[in-house]
């Protein structure tokens, strides 16, 4: 009763193709966006801000952009490190170069930039696949970091081979250095990730999205029904790479401030993104925030619980930490392989018919 | 001879016998890969568990290195068991990236079981083998080998010579063969798929045990250890996922190649090549053979 599609007719074919066809949705996603935008900024301090909120959205948008590449278009990739580190780099190098330009338009520079950088590692997808793929693109995570630590034009040649964000502004705001305030670093976030979110959803919505759908099903099929690979799959790889880039650029310049190429964008980034995408749902916008929420929380609960709460000693707590991890992300793929997604349309279909299930 | 042909050859060597090593690991990764179709990313971690597991016997209860070692193949069982009792079983028809994500999950159970057990800190292990270099080659032709390596290189010769005769001639060897070619025909004819899991898993633990061994001896057991699986995956694809022979070659060239690279291209462009050489070179040559060098090449049907 509380959520359904009755009565609620649809007259037009653009009605019909409405991201959201259903007011409830509708009005749901009004709600939290109003939410987001709105109740939570009065309430920001500085932990809530650098724990949770924008690492949630940052790799809310790296989960975005591999679930575009993997999810969508079946093409997997390990190399999401790599490339935000691309993403990180391209901004500092646009920060110091030009340092008049607005915050927002470096972030969609380094979008781009990386995408370029993403298509080329994608060549190899054109003759290799599935697993192959997979490690081959590990060349991309190892040789992309190894780069940024060899050669000192892209950390301007500073002793430690550390890049720091200089404080920028975004239409009148800083929002990066140690002088943004909490808020405006996470409105800034907010507003990219939302406006990035609704273009990879009207993507995968559209002609393109369903020609990745097509090479990710079974791509001999696709090229016999007219898909060409060559630009289905290098277009994944490029949009792909161009979400990963623009969340490197905000995990570098908003929320860490400061990076080293191989601490911040080591493999485990790769496969931390991974995880969020297969536990959100792979071939999901909503299962990329579900799934960034879900493995942001996780060892901030796992540690408040068992260090502050059961008193152990914070190395146990780590290793209990990593197993922890491990046997949870067996059991999601064994209950629910699609994701936190999926859980969500299953509470749909029961809302649909609550209160009475039949 | 010239002092120049002789580094070159030392270089050539000591690439060799890197190598061997890292066929070693990815013979556990083709093992696993052949028999089920899993890419099976625990490997690495498998080996580091498995010499933290016998330096914890070892030192714990005191045990001589041979009782160490049969403790340590009964864990690996073991741990084959409950890896198909509790994930594999449960994963049976699920697409081949869900079973991948399955063992990196594995990966980091194990890992963190490992610490738990063992603790974290750098271990010695000494079950003794001959250390040091090798003075016979050293004498007469002016080479230094480690005894070592000639242990591991010689060690791995015996487990591929062994494994083939298991794969060739043995009734659960062919049972393997069948559940490699096709799941649902090998079912059909009465063979366990889960037994030929378990089968496999325990294998391949017993493999990760000897590469697990001569990684700790000649380096110490320490988390970096398992990180040589990833050193594993580019002698993979070159040599081709399914194929034993393709591992033994994959790590040769590769360690060759690696060694090679670093030496005389390295200081050119900045050195410390060696993490990412292996995979350009692997990549590089995917892309005139996509199957591997030994790979099967796959015919696609719509």
């Amino acid at each position: 009763m509380l959520y359904r599609e009755t009565g609620q007719f649809k007259t037009s074919y653009p009605k019909d193709q409405a991201i959201f066809p259903i007011a409830q949705d509708k009005a749901f996603i009004l709600l939290v966006l109003a939410v987001a935008f709105l109740a939570v900024p009065p309430f920001i301090n500085d932990y809530y801000a650098k724990a949770i909120l924008i690492p949630f959205l940052s790799y809310t948008m790296a989960a975005i952009g591999l679930n575009i590449l993997v999810g969508y278009c079946g093409q997997i990739s390990l190399g999401t490190g790599g490339f935000m580190a691309v993403g990180a780099f391209a901004t500092y190098k646009l920060m110091t170069s030009f340092p008049g330009l607005d915050f927002a338009l470096i972030v969609i520079l380094a979008g781009f930039v990386t995408a370029g950088v993403g298509a080329l590692f994608g060549l190899p997808s054109l003759r290799i696949k599935g697993f192959y793929l997979a490690v081959a693109t590990l060349a991309a995570q190892f040789f992309l970091v190894w780069l940024f630590n060899k050669v000192g034009w892209f950390y301007n040649y500073s002793p430690t081979g550390q890049i720091t964000a200089p404080p920028a502004t975004s239409f009148g705001v800083l929002v990066t250095g140690p002088e943004a305030s909490p808020a405006a670093g996470y409105l800034f976030c907010l507003a990219f990730v939302c406006v990035f979110a609704l273009v990879a959803k009207n993507l995968t919505r559209g002609n393109i999205g369903r020609q990745w759908m097509a090479i990710r099903d079974m791509d001999i099929a696709a090229e016999l029904v007219g898909v060409q690979p060559l630009k289905a799959k290098l277009s994944a790889f490029a949009v792909s790479s161009f979400f990963i880039g623009m969340a490197g650029a905000l995990y570098f310049g908003v929320w860490l401030g400061a990076a080293e190429p191989t601490e911040a964008f080591g493999i485990n980034i790769s496969f931390l993104v991974l995880f969020m995408i297969i536990i959100g749902g792979l071939g999901s916008i909503l299962g990329s925030f579900l799934g960034a929420a879900f493995m942001v929380l996780l060892p901030i609960v796992l540690k408040t619980v068992m260090v502050d709460g059961m008193g152990l000693q914070a190395v146990t707590a780590k290793h209990f930490e990593i197993l922890l991890l491990g046997v949870l992300i067996i059991f999601f793929l064994i209950v629910e392989p699609h994701g936190l997604a999926r859980l969500w349309s299953t509470v749909k279909e029961k809302l649909r018919l609550w209160p009475f299930p039949y | 001879m010239n002092p120049d042909v002789m580094f070159f050859f030392e270089t050539v060597i000591s690439g060799l016998m890197a190598g061997v090593m890292y066929a070693l690991v990815a013979l556990g990764f083709v093992l696993i890969f052949k028999a089920s179709g899993v890419f099976n990313f625990a490997q690495g971690v498998l080996a580091l568990f498995a010499a933290l597991t016998l330096t914890g016997v070892m030192e714990k209860f005191g045990l001589p290195a041979w009782a160490g070692i049969i403790v340590t193949i009964l864990v690996m069982i073991a741990v084959a068991w409950l890896v198909e009792r509790l994930v594999l079983r449960h994963l049976v028809n699920q697409e081949p990236i869900i079973l991948f994500m399955a063992t990196i999950g594995l990966a980091y159970v194990i890992e963190g079981t490992g610490d738990i057990l063992w603790g974290s800190n750098v271990k010695v292990l000494d079950i003794g083998l001959p250390q040091g270099a090798s003075d016979y080659l050293l004498d007469s032709f002016n080479l230094y080998v480690e005894k070592l390596e000639i242990v591991a290189a010689v060690t791995a010769a015996l487990l591929v010579a062994v494994l083939a005769v298991f794969f060739q001639k043995t009734r659960i060897g062919r049972a393997l063969r069948a559940v490699a070619d096709d799941h649902q025909a090998a079912l059909s004819v009465g063979i366990s798929l889960r037994t030929i899991w378990v089968v496999v898993w325990s294998v391949a633990g017993i493999v990760a045990l000897v590469a697990g061994i001569m990684w700790g001896t000649k380096s110490g057991v320490q988390f970096s250890l398992s990180l040589i699986a990833l050193k594993a995956l580019p002698v993979l694809i070159l040599g081709g996922f399914t194929s034993i022979p393709g591992a033994i070659v994959g790590g040769l060239i590769i360690g060759v190649g690696e060694k090679i690279a670093e030496i005389y291209a390295g200081p050119i462009i900045g050195g410390a090549i060696e993490n990412w050489f292996a995979y350009m070179l692997a990549l590089a040559f995917l892309l005139f053979r996509p199957q591997g060098l030994f790979g099967e090449k796959i015919i696609e049907r719509v």
